[in-house]
């Protein structure tokens, strides 16, 4: 648990304090110098510099800002709206359960990668956007978040759905009920603390699939634009300089690498805190049912 | 059973129809407009030449008028003619259908073979090194950005070492067996290695929930050899999960590896599909998106009715 853990702080440390960093040096990630393209390692540019002579270390690290934000966000966006849907699933039962979960089925069952490229590629001028928001720059950013969160609510939604299932007829919520408790209160005091831990799991699982969910849109040139770079835009732009400087490709990869496997690790670590029992089941399809294939997605190759 | 079957086709329909209006909705949202293209190429064309063209192809209609014009054509077989290949539809998908199978299908066999392979090892000696390491090999595998590794094998085997081509799917002029297949080495390889981390998670679980089963302490106790043991029984009922995610995977065949076809500039179905939406070839794209949906969901419906069949325990109403 701690060797993950600290991985990840170590990286979100690094890319957080990176523009104090260059401040401190004297570097601006963004400063063009034509007559240092591609340099080699230095004392000024420990990891060298880039195809515009950009120091390619604090690039990385401000980068890395960029994708772990966006990692975290759609991960903690998408549990909130799968929490909404599944407490309302699994509270209300019914027709709004069979509705929510059809729904959940079909975009489970549907080849996403397509599917989202559309929406990515989406004009959204036509979508009737104001101006100032499609100008701005972050705008790449939370089309991404949106994109991530409009795939990765169902697992949260299956999850909370099944523990709401379970509990909302244990004792203690009946006893909630008959004293009065209206819906709300019942939802988050007595329903929502039992799904906690399972949903903390799912969540930092995600939070790496995000996190390599944004390189691949980044490297089909629908990700982050600039003047913002992530990891993936990095290493879509080294993909043409591969020939000359490879390690430009290297370096971004790397990061991304290292940092889903840390957060795959945690959440399966955590998993072995939070329900032994779970963590084995995790990679098993032993469940009966498709309704219970716990919204695990086939393995797509991509 | 045949209740649940009609019943999920049933769904499976509506979602498709539901999916290509949506699909259809969408592709006109998408920046650009074929007759603005054509104007903007042409500057002989008027203003009124183009209001003409949106008449003929009846893009001055309302949205619905015009889903409900290609929803009656598309039922009829005609799903129109591709802009960006000139040829209909059907003649332009085929070709990319036949590459992708032949990409999909040896890296699906080989990803499976790797599996069941270190699954099997790997549950056999649960805490052991081999189990570490084939652990590793899965969690790197689940992590790596598919490109990436592209890439690296690129850099390594076609850029350094000169062994193999890096992209493409033939030599231009020569035109024998060997060639395409040394053309689909590395784009196989990736593809295996990636899908391979996954399965053999799965394979691994599988493995060892069957081990643990007292048929098999009975099986040991009579004295069968451990590769009996392991190959004769318990496999067979590790095999049943398994099967599952085997025909989970199958809609990839059809909808194609996108990054891996972009990195190995590899002509099959995912590139096209990116290619059509890019381009604005609304006949194409529409068409393939909904050909990749109806093959997942239908390898989904197999997947479960596959399941009940293989363990008789599981029974749909």
């Amino acid at each position: 648990m701690k060797a993950p853990l600290f991985l990840l702080l170590a990286i979100a440390a690094a890319s957080f304090a990176a523009p104090l960093v260059g401040a401190v040096a004297g570097i601006d990630p963004n400063m063009v110098d034509l007559l240092d393209r591609l340099s080699g390692p230095s004392l000024m540019h420990p990891l060298g510099t880039d195809e515009l002579g950009r120091d390619v270390l604090v690039r990385l690290l401000g980068g890395g800002r960029v994708s772990l934000v966006i990692g975290v966000a759609a991960a903690l966006a998408a549990a909130a709206l799968g929490t909404l849907v599944g407490l309302a699933a699994g509270y209300l039962g019914g027709w709004t359960d069979r509705v929510l979960m059809r729904g959940t089925d079909a975009i489970i069952a549907l080849p996403l990668l397509p599917l989202l490229i559309v929406l990515a590629a989406l004009d959204l001028h036509k979508l009737g956007l104001p101006e100032r928001v499609i100008q701005s720059d972050e705008i790449s950013v939370i089309r991404i978040v949106a994109l991530a969160v409009l795939v990765g609510w169902t697992t949260a939604a299956r999850l909370v759905r099944g523990a709401t299932l379970v509990t909302r007829n244990r004792d203690f919520v009946r006893a909630a009920r008959s004293l009065g408790a209206g819906v709300p209160h019942i939802l988050w005091l007595h329903i929502l603390p039992n799904v906690l831990g399972p949903l903390i799991v799912a969540t930092t699982l995600s939070v790496g699939d995000v996190i390599l969910f944004e390189s691949v849109l980044s490297f089909l040139g629908l990700g982050v634009q600039p003047p913002l770079s992530s990891w993936g835009s990095m290493l879509s732009n080294a993909q043409e300089l591969i020939a000359t400087a490879p390690m430009l490709a290297v370096y971004p990869g790397l990061l991304i690498f290292l940092t889903v496997v840390a957060c795959n690790l945690l959440g399966d670590r955590l998993q072995q805190r939070v329900d032994p029992a779970a963590a084995s089941r995790r990679w098993s399809t032993k469940k009966n049912r498709r309704a219970e294939r716990g919204g695990e997605r086939a393995p797509g190759p991509l | 059973m045949i209740r649940y079957t009609a019943i999920r086709l049933v769904e499976i329909a509506a979602i498709l129809v539901l999916l290509s209006f949506i699909v259809y909705a969408l592709i006109g949202l998408m920046p650009g407009d074929p007759i603005d293209l054509m104007r903007s190429s042409d500057p002989r064309m008027s203003a009124a030449d183009a209001a003409r063209l949106k008449a003929l192809y009846g893009l001055d209609q309302p949205l619905l008028l015009r889903y409900a014009g290609w929803a009656r054509q598309a039922l009829a077989g005609d799903l129109g003619y591709s802009r960006l290949f000139s040829v209909p539809v059907w003649g332009a998908l085929l070709p990319r259908l036949g590459n992708s199978l032949m990409l999909m299908l040896p890296s699906f066999v080989l990803a499976f073979a790797l599996a069941l392979g270190l699954g099997t090892a790997a549950a056999r000696r649960p805490g052991s090194r081999l189990d570490a390491a084939v652990n590793l090999f899965c969690f790197a595998g689940i992590s790596l950005p598919t490109f990436w590794l592209a890439l690296i094998l690129i850099l390594v085997f076609a850029a350094g070492l000169g062994w193999l081509p890096a992209s493409g799917i033939a030599t231009a002029g020569i035109n024998d067996a060997a060639d395409r297949l040394r053309h689909l080495v590395l784009p196989v390889a990736t593809l295996t290695l990636v899908s391979a981390a996954s399965y053999t998670r799965y394979v691994r679980a599988a493995m060892r929930e069957a081990l643990a089963q007292d048929h098999i302490r009975t099986a040991r106790a009579k004295g069968a050899s451990e590769a009996r043991v392991v190959l004769h029984h318990a496999l067979r009922s590790a095999l049943v999960p398994v099967t599952t995610i085997l025909a989970l995977s199958f809609g990839g065949l059809v909808s194609g590896a996108l990054v891996t076809e972009t990195m190995f500039g590899y002509p099959g179905m995912g590139k096209l599909i990116f290619d059509a939406v890019m381009g604005n070839d609304y006949n194409l794209a529409l068409a393939a998106l909904l050909l990749a949906a109806a093959v997942t969901m239908a390898a989904n419906l197999a997947a479960d009715l596959a399941y009940a069949w293989l363990d008789p325990r599981v029974s749909y109403r």
